[in-house]
């Protein structure tokens, strides 16, 4: 059993089915990768994980706790386990260090005061120091969506999402990003991406997931899934993108 | 600096824009010259003249007329934070999603809907003299305190709906992000969505506060004597109408700057925005 745990989750919307069936372990401290078209269901897939999208059949454990019932309080949950979106989405009415530090602030009661040493320190290890002060508009896209990581790890989560955090980038932004990937799965972090970035899953993925249309078509360790695919659909797909 | 180093561009962009200057003036004092020549020409003008605009009861008016807008003016400051408020308690009411307060947002869509649908000075009827008529004590009869009640109850509503549409253009994303990180609903509302929304939203309300201004007048014909009713006054003593006009300008001297105002932060948003 995994430290994230989907058991055969389904998901419509309206009558659409979208997730059709997903068993899925996230071991501790490992890196997967979801790949899959457009509209597959990654980002849902993400979305569920987080709490933000309620599930129609199945279940999703964290350390063996069943979150997925419905009823259950999202909040303690979703503060033990950090999303980032392809848009950023930070706040654009505080600067930088006051998106990282406002969930802090407000759940763990911390002051400003308190939080400026270990924020100063977070922002230090991804290279922002001097953007601390700065309004997401005075800030690059890369610049922007790292800002954003640091925003999701201030909660110290145990799990951390990624949802094609690169996608809205330029190719020159690209790499920042994934350094800090980089640097979080050195650290041990256990991490879900759902991404475009071929050659990053190729190189840094524990696992990969090929997502077809709300299912897990195929799934192994990259130099399985893009060395030698299986499924026809994996192959035309990885064909496509390549 | 730059003049001695003009470009051509900017040289020919210099005199077009001159020429376009001259000819808005020139056309502009065409039009002011045959308003004056011709104005005075219509065969009533004489009695209009005499009645509306005579030179000595507009000065010896003006200033009892300025005094008696300083209670417009008070009106409106002890309305405006009121309605501020009000509107943005309604306009949080309105959106609640949660099953059992459903009552509370019920309540905020009534209402909303009730005062917006309204009549203004319906209201000030209604509740300027409908309220007091149950025979409450002093001060609990005062028409000044129900006018403004009435005042409130409006714009309030309106203020709501502005804030309202604040709230919604507020992208789905900002609410995701901020509930991803474990915040309550109501750390999302109060830290998230609504210091955005109401910064949008400014313009608009400086636009509902402009009209509340005007619309203290209204409150004159429900008793308190506020420059509106103090020019009636003026007006049957000298039987004379000059005094409305006196009022009209001290009403633009404020509500034009205001609206000016108004105008330029919106620009400044658009700007910003595009
Ligand atoms: N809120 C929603 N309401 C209705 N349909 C939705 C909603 N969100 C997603 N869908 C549909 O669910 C399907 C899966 O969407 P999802 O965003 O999970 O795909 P994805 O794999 O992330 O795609 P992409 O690579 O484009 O991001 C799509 O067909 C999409 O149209
Ligand atoms: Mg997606």
């Amino acid at each position: 059993m995994g430290l994230l745990d989907l058991q055969g989750v389904t998901k419509s919307f309206g009558d659409t089915p979208v997730i059709r069936g997903i068993d899925l372990a996230i071991d501790e401290g490992s890196l997967t990768c979801l790949i899959g078209a457009s509209g597959s269901g990654k980002s849902t897939l993400l979305r569920i994980m987080n709490l933000l999208e309620p599930i129609d059949e199945g279940a999703v454990l964290l350390d063996g706790q069943d979150i997925s019932q419905p009823g259950l309080d999202p909040q303690p949950i979703r503060q033990r386990i950090g999303i980032v979106f392809q848009s950023y989405n930070l706040f654009p009415h505080m600067t930088a260090a006051e998106n990282v530090m406002l969930a802090p602030r407000r759940i763990k009661h911390l002051s400003r005061a308190e939080l400026q040493a270990p924020v100063t320190a977070l922002f230090d290890r991804f290279g922002l120091t001097d953007r601390m002060d700065r309004y997401p508009d005075q800030l690059s896209g890369g610049q922007q969506q790292r800002v954003a990581i640091l925003r999701a790890l201030a909660m110290q989560p145990q799990i951390m999402l990624f949802d094609e955090i690169t996608s809205a980038l330029d190719p020159e932004l690209v790499g920042e990003v994934l350094d800090v990937l980089r640097q979080l799965r050195d650290d041990g972090m256990t991490m879900v991406l759902a991404t475009h970035e071929m050659g990053f899953a190729r190189a840094l993925a524990d696992r990969v997931c090929f997502l077809d249309q709300g299912r897990i078509a195929e799934e192994g360790r990259p130099a399985q899934v893009f060395g030698n695919p299986r499924h026809e659909r994996t192959r035309a797909f990885l064909h496509r993108v390549l | 600096m730059r003049h001695t180093s003009q470009t051509r561009r900017e040289i020919f962009e210099t005199r077009q824009r001159r020429r376009a200057n001259l000819l808005a003036a020139g056309s502009t004092a065409a039009v002011l010259l045959a308003l004056v020549l011709l104005v005075p020409r219509a065969p009533g003008w004489d009695a209009v003249q005499r009645a509306f605009f005579d030179g000595q009861i507009f000065l010896d008016t003006l200033p009892g007329l300025a005094r008696a807008f300083v209670l417009d003016v008070a009106i409106f400051a002890w309305c405006a934070p009121l309605i501020a408020l009000l509107g943005l308690a309604a306009a949080i009411a309105r959106g609640i999603r949660r099953p059992a307060l459903t009552p509370l947002r019920l309540a905020a869509i009534a209402y909303i809907d009730i005062f917006r649908g309204l009549p203004v000075i319906l209201v000030i009827y209604l509740v300027g003299f409908g309220i007091p008529g149950l025979g409450l004590p002093r001060p609990w009869n005062s028409p000044y305190l129900w006018g403004s009640v009435a005042l409130v109850l409006v714009y309030s509503a309106y203020v709501a709906e502005v804030i309202r549409s604040g709230i919604e253009s507020i992208h789905e994303c900002q609410r995701a992000a901020a509930l991803s990180l474990g915040l309550s609903e109501a750390h999302v509302m109060r830290d998230v969505i609504l210091p955005q929304a109401v910064r949008r939203v400014v313009p608009a309300n400086m636009n509902l506060l402009i009209a509340l201004q005007k619309d203290v007048a209204l409150l004159s014909f429900i008793g308190p004597v506020e420059i509106f009713r103090q020019a009636g006054v003026y007006k049957s003593l000298l039987a004379n109408f000059t005094p409305y006009v006196g009022a009209a300008l001290i009403f633009l001297a404020v509500t034009i700057p205001a609206t000016r105002y108004a105008d330029h932060l919106l620009a400044r948003q658009q700007r910003a925005r595009s």
